[in-house]
Order: C-alpha cells, then structure tokens, then sequence
C-alpha cells in the first residue's frame, strides 16, 4: 500500500477544475430544489448546453471564447425557458420526470450521427479552448505552480483561477439574492404556493426566474469543464445528475455554502476511493479485481444517497427546519 | 483570428512540409493505412475492405453497432476502413449500399452482418460485393415489419411499466430503481442459464420467481420500513435513485462492463410475407406477454387482492378503513410488479439482443413515458401507453435517425404532461 500516493491523489481532489464545475452544478441545483422546491433531475442538460454552447460557437461559428461561453449561458437559459415555461405549473415528481427526459433528449440530439459535423457525436469537440483564445488568454507565463498535491501546470491552473471566480461570484449571488425580498418570496413558494399566490405574487414568473438562475449556474458549470477537458456526450448523463444531487445533499440543499462543500467532500472521496479501493484489490485486502474496486466506489454512492436522505435529509450544514417542504 | 494569422511562418510551413513529401514519396504511396477510420482511442477494432472484383471501392459508408456503442466510417482510396470499439462483444456491422456504384450490391449475407471477437484485439468483416440488382425493401413491407416490433416491444414495455404503474397508484412512489428490475430479471436468467448450465426453460421461470422473490425483500427491508418512518414521496423518490444507483452497479460488479448473450439468442427467422420476418423469439416473446398481460387483468379484475389494489389507488385511507390490510396488499403489488419487470427484462434481452448492466436504465424513461401517457396509477393505461410508446420508437427510426427513436418518445412523455398530464385512461382529480 502506497499510503503516499493515495493521501496525495486524494488531496488533490480537494481543488481541479473538475470539483469546481459541478460545485457550481450542485450551487444551481441548491437554487432549484433548496430554495425553489423545483425537483430539477435536468441538471446533465443544462451543463451540457453550456458546453456545447461554448465549444460549437467557438468551432462552428468562430466567436472568440468569451463570446462562446456567453452563447452557452444564453443556451442554459433559453433550456430553462422552454422547460419551465410549460412545465412549472406540474407537481413536483412530474417536473421531475420531465427534466430527466429533457436532459436525455438534449443528450441523445448531441449524440446522433445526424449532426456530426456540428456536434462530432460519440468522438464529442475538442481543440475549442486553442480555436477560440482561451489558452492563450491565459495570463500565467508557462511552468509549475503551487506545492505538494496542489502542483499545477499554467493551463491548469488558469482553468482553476477562473473557474474559482466564476465561482465566487455564483456564490456571492446565491447569497445576495437569498436575503433580498425575492429570495423570501422564492422561500415562501417553497414553503406554501398558495399563500404566497394569495399575496398578489406571480408564482410562476418567480419560479422561472428561479429556474434560469439556477440553470445558468449548472450551465457554467458546463462550460468550466468543457475549458478543463473536451466536450463529450457520455459525461451528461443521468448518472452526472444523480451525482451532483448526491453531493448536494450531502452539503445541505438549502444552504450557499453547503453545495460547494458537498462537492468537494464528494469529489475528494471519489478521489479517495478510486485511489484506495485498487490498491486494496492488488494488495489481496479485497478478494476482487481492479475493474470491480472501481465499480464499487459507485455502489458507495448509491448507498450514501440512500442513508443521506433517510437519516440526514438536510445535510451536513443544513437545518432541519427548512426542509419540512420535502414531503 | 487564429486562421487569419498567414504571416506567421509556422502556419505556413506544416503544408509546405507535406507537399514536399509528397514530392518525393509521390503520389500513389501517400495514402495513410487508414484515412478514413474512427474510435482508434479504443483497444479494438474491426476492420475491412470493400473491393469489387479486385478493385477497392473508396466513399463507402460502414456503420458498426452494438452493446450501446455505434460508429460509422467510410472507405478510403484503397477501399479498406477501421472502426474502434470499446469492448470486445457482438457488433453488426452495416453497409450502406446507397453508397455503393450504381449497379453493385452485396450478395451474400445482407447488408448487415454480425462480428464477434475471438482472441485477437481485431476482427475483419468484408462484405461480397458483385454485380447485380438492387432489392430495395418496399416501403410497406418496412412498415409491417416495424409495426410487428413495435408491437412486440410495446408488450415487453407494457410488463415493465405496469408494474411501475401499480407502485405509484398504491404507494404514490415514483420508483427510479425500476430500471434495475428488469436488469435483475435478465441477469438472473444469465446467471441460471448460462453460468449455471440449467436448462432454459428452468431458468427464465426461476429468473422470474427471484425476481419475485426481490420485490418482496425490497418491501420488506426497504419501503415498508421507510413508509412506518413517514417519509415523503420525494424522499422516497431520491431514495429509489440512491438504490437505482446500488443495484446497477452491484449488477455492473458481477458481470462486468460487457454484453451478454442467452442461448438461443440468435434462433432461425421465420418469413411472413414480402421481406417481413420474424424470428421464433420475437414469436414467443409476443406469446408470453400476452397470455402473462391477460392473467395480469384477471388478476387485477376479478380476484379479492386485485379489487383491493384497485381499492388502495383510489383512496388509501378510506380502503384501510373497510378493511383492507394495506401493507400486505402493498408487499404484493411489489412482488407482482417485480417479477413482471423480471420477465420483461428477459423478454428485452431476446430482444435486443444481450444482456448489460445498464440495460433497464436505458428503458426507464420509456417506461416512465408508457405510464404517464397512459395515466399515472391506472394499469391498463400503462399498457396502452406501452404499446403507443413501443410502436412509436420502431416506426420513427422509419422516418429519423435510428439513434434518436428514443427522443421521439420522449418527446411525447413531455407533450402528454403538458397537455393532458393525467394521460389518456387516468382522471383529472389525480393531479395535485
């Protein structure tokens, strides 16, 4: 067992692109389902919209990448439009089901052969983030940064500067616009539709405003991982989406912070697992092979999301109190 | 941008470089061994060459298909081509002879042929290619064929999904993990029959009374004890996504990421008119769904347990108040709906044909789309549903990309919630 190793892989995952990215997913899921009450199970659609945003009007269309990467917000929102519009008048479990399927057709259109020379199907895009500039927006001069686990080339770590920005002020939003007077209103749908319909609100405008921001947030979160790694269809999905409400919960839906934190507690225990679990099926501590320890950190997963929402529905850092809307 | 930059020298000298080489190499020798391949990330390939009487044929489109993967190519000058794949499995692999010279077609063995992999990381596939007479399939004879799938698929669907049907009426779950139900079924027939060696008229029954038997554990160390908790539906439904998880995995830990095979996977075809076929699977699948469907409704109809899950979907409270033991009622409903989405993941990896880990996820959502369409809780919707859902999926790849006859359905799953949510059998006061 090399302790070394696994301790050092392990930290490292406390900081990459990848924990930034779908720390933002799970902060856009928090706007949805923690203060919304919006079941969302759409997350994998809205990020690959953001990514393929960015990388096809890089590719296809050649804008400059922040242009791109503006086109793959204004997708997320036109998803969240034409999701929302029809469907946020349904009960919860309904949404749901209609945010997974919509998130699968997104997928399966990305996917087919039918629009390769746009989409590249199952080979996905890359060379996107070169075409369109953001490697070389890169302010880092080439060369080895940071110390021990947290060792980073400048690609990297430009990546990781501008995905923690993005995602600071994500945060910094979440948190202004839930203890202004919308974020109350927000709450109290959450809490009872009726009531607040009864006050003169319009519950379903302030539904939809709650479902773009929060669809903005996942679809960044897209786009910092399409700047880290190359757009493809086989990361969004449903399993992604299943992921990032596990990390969710786990930090508390309700709360700004907890989603981050759920995120980087999540992906440094994959980090974790992906890293022991091998060693111990090569050591012989574990009587199964390499592929079934890497199978099993998923089972894990399943398992911590199960005993999550039985025993802890409200996370780590959430409150009791403002779940009683989960019912 | 980037392509304007033509002062840069760099820009300037890749193309100078591969012109001179060209130069001096010439011509005829330059074409690289694979111009045309794809996937060549991927350990395995399989490969060809499409020639006709000695003479490569270049622009030929190949598709190669299986075990959820599909890519295409064409041929290059030499006529030979090279498609990456994930895993060594079956794959078919399909020649597009619209894309073939006027006046040449396949001869022998079709269009679509089927490749496995032996020892080696490559398999080769060429297809004989001759002279002679293009026979299109008439359009007609496609749509009886596909309206026969459709058909049968709807029927392998309508087991899966009024299963669900039934949970969510009595219990008012949305069950995720429904998926995995039917992948259990399969695995346990895969299991039984192939790792076990028994006989396969043993095993698919033994598949569906473990099956049965999984419903009933999951009732009863799973939901029942979770509904004494007082949880919520959402709760319930996140948890059912939690156990989804659990089970495919667990699933994924024991057979591994590959495709499986049952005997008799590949049984004769038998012609019906015109290019219409059907193999003696497909028959027997129809077969079986029908006569388990309509013992189903006698089930549903007519005995005192199936009056009082009737009972329970109309109203629970007011069915435990004449007394009906709910809980008990519930625990069959589990182990009814298990064992039926057991026979249709057998059913389903006939159909398919092959057996994956992630199989029953791939027709959750479809199954969700067939209940919903239907009506939410009402069972017999649910098999209307299926059926609509199953001929919609077979026929659109008539009129869309095959790799999109899922969206379609989808589709319609939204359409439906949108405009008549409580579906086409269900009643308006369902949704709340």
């Amino acid at each position: 067992m090399d302790w070394g190793t696994i301790i050092n892989n392990t930290l490292a995952g406390l900081l990459t692109p990848t924990t930034i990215a779908f720390a933002l997913a799970a902060l856009g899921l928090a706007m949805h389902f923690g203060f919304a009450g919006l079941l969302n199970f759409g997350i994998a659609g809205f990020m690959a919209i953001g990514a393929y945003g960015y990388a096809i009007s890089v590719l296809t269309f050649g804008f400059p990448w922040w242009l791109g990467m503006i086109v793959g917000i204004l997708g997320s929102i036109g998803f969240a439009i034409l999701l929302g519009v029809p469907t946020l008048r349904l009960r919860g479990d309904y949404l749901a089901i209609v945010t997974i399927a919509a998130a699968e057709i997104a997928r399966l259109l990305f996917l087919t052969t039918a629009f390769t020379d746009v989409t590249g199907s199952a080979d996905g895009l890359f060379g996107y983030n070169k075409t369109g500039g953001f490697t070389e927006a890169n302010p880092f001069p080439p060369g080895s940064y940071g110390f021990g686990p947290w060792t980073y080339n400048s690609e990297t770590l430009w990546v990781i500067v501008f995905g923690l920005a993005v995602l600071a002020i994500c945060v910094w939003l979440l948190w202004a616009l839930m203890r202004s007077p919308w974020g109350r209103v927000i709450k109290g749908i959450r809490e009872d539709e009726d009531a607040i319909r009864a006050l003169g609100k319009n519950v379903f405008a302030y539904k939809l405003q709650a479902l773009i921001i929060g669809g903005v947030f996942g679809g960044m979160g897209g786009i910092i991982y399409a700047a880290f790694a190359n757009v493809s269809p086989g990361v969004y999905v449903t399993s992604i989406t299943f992921f990032i409400w596990t990390s969710l919960l786990l930090g508390g839906a309700a709360t700004i912070f907890g989603p981050v934190i759920g995120a980087v507690i999540f992906w440094t225990l994959q980090a974790f697992l992906s890293n022991i679990l091998p060693e111990l099926s090569s050591s012989g501590i574990l009587p199964v092979d390499g592929t079934q320890a890497a199978t099993l950190r998923f089972v894990l997963v399943g398992i911590g999301l199960m005993l999550l929402v039985i025993y802890r529905p409200q996370g780590i850092f959430g409150d009791k109190r403002e779940m009683t809307f989960v019912k | 941008m980037n392509f304007l930059s033509v002062g840069n020298p760099r820009h300037l000298l890749k193309p100078l470089i591969i012109v001179f080489t060209a130069l001096i190499i010439g011509l005829g020798l330059m074409t690289p061994a694979h111009a045309d391949s794809v996937g060549e990330e991927f350990e395995f390939a399989v490969v060809g060459n499409v020639k006709v009487e000695g003479e490569p044929v270049g622009g030929v489109r190949i598709i190669v298909e299986g075990g959820g993967y599909r890519a295409e190519t064409v041929t290059d000058d030499k006529g030979s081509w090279l498609i990456g794949v994930p895993e060594k499995s079956d794959y078919s692999v399909t020649l597009d002879e619209s894309t073939l010279p006027t006046g040449v077609i396949v001869l022998e063995g079709g269009v679509t042929q089927q490749v496995s992999f032996s020892l080696g990381d490559r398999v080769s596939q060429n297809f004989f290619i001759g002279e002679g007479e293009r026979n299109e399939v008439p359009f007609i004879d496609q749509l009886v064929a596909r309206l026969i799938y459709g058909i049968n698929f709807g029927l392998m669907l309508g087991l899966a999904s009024v299963g669900l049907s039934l949970v969510f009426g009595t219990t008012g779950l949305s069950n995720f993990a429904h998926g995995e139900m039917v992948t259990f079924g399969a695995v346990a027939a895969l299991i039984l029959g192939v790792f076990l060696e028994l006989p396969i008229w043993v095993a698919i029954p033994a598949a569906v009374l473990l099956s049965a038997g999984m419903g009933w554990s999951l009732d009863a160390g799973l939901w029942k004890p979770l509904r004494s908790r007082g949880l919520g539906i959402i709760q319930l439904m996140i948890v059912s996504i939690g156990l989804s998880l659990t089970m495919r995995y667990i699933i994924q830990f024991f057979i591994g990421g590959g495709t499986e095979q049952l005997p008799g996977f590949d049984s004769p075809k038998i012609n019906l008119f015109g290019s219409v076929a059907l193999s003696v699977n497909d028959l027997y699948s129809m077969g079986i769904s029908i006569v388990v469907i309509v013992a189903f409704a006698f089930w549903l109809m007519k005995t005192k347990t199936g009056k009082a899950t009737r009972a329970i979907s109309d109203n629970p409270d007011l069915s435990a108040a004449s007394g009906i033991d709910v809980d008990k009622v519930v625990r069959i409903v589990w182990i009814v709906s298990a064992s039926m989405a057991g026979l249709a993941g057998v059913l389903w990896a006939y159909f398919r044909p092959g057996i994956k880990w992630d199989m029953g996820t791939q027709i959750l959502l479809l199954i969700f789309a067939a209940v919903t369409l239907g009506g939410l809780g009402t069972a017999f919707g649910a098999l209307i549903g299926a059926l609509i859902v199953g001929l919609l999926v077979e026929t659109s790849s008539l009129f869309i990309p095959s790799d999109l006859k899922y969206v379609a359905a989808l589709v319609v799953l939204i359409g439906v919630l949108l405009f008549r949510p409580q579906g086409i059998m269900g009643r308006k006061q369902r949704i709340g």
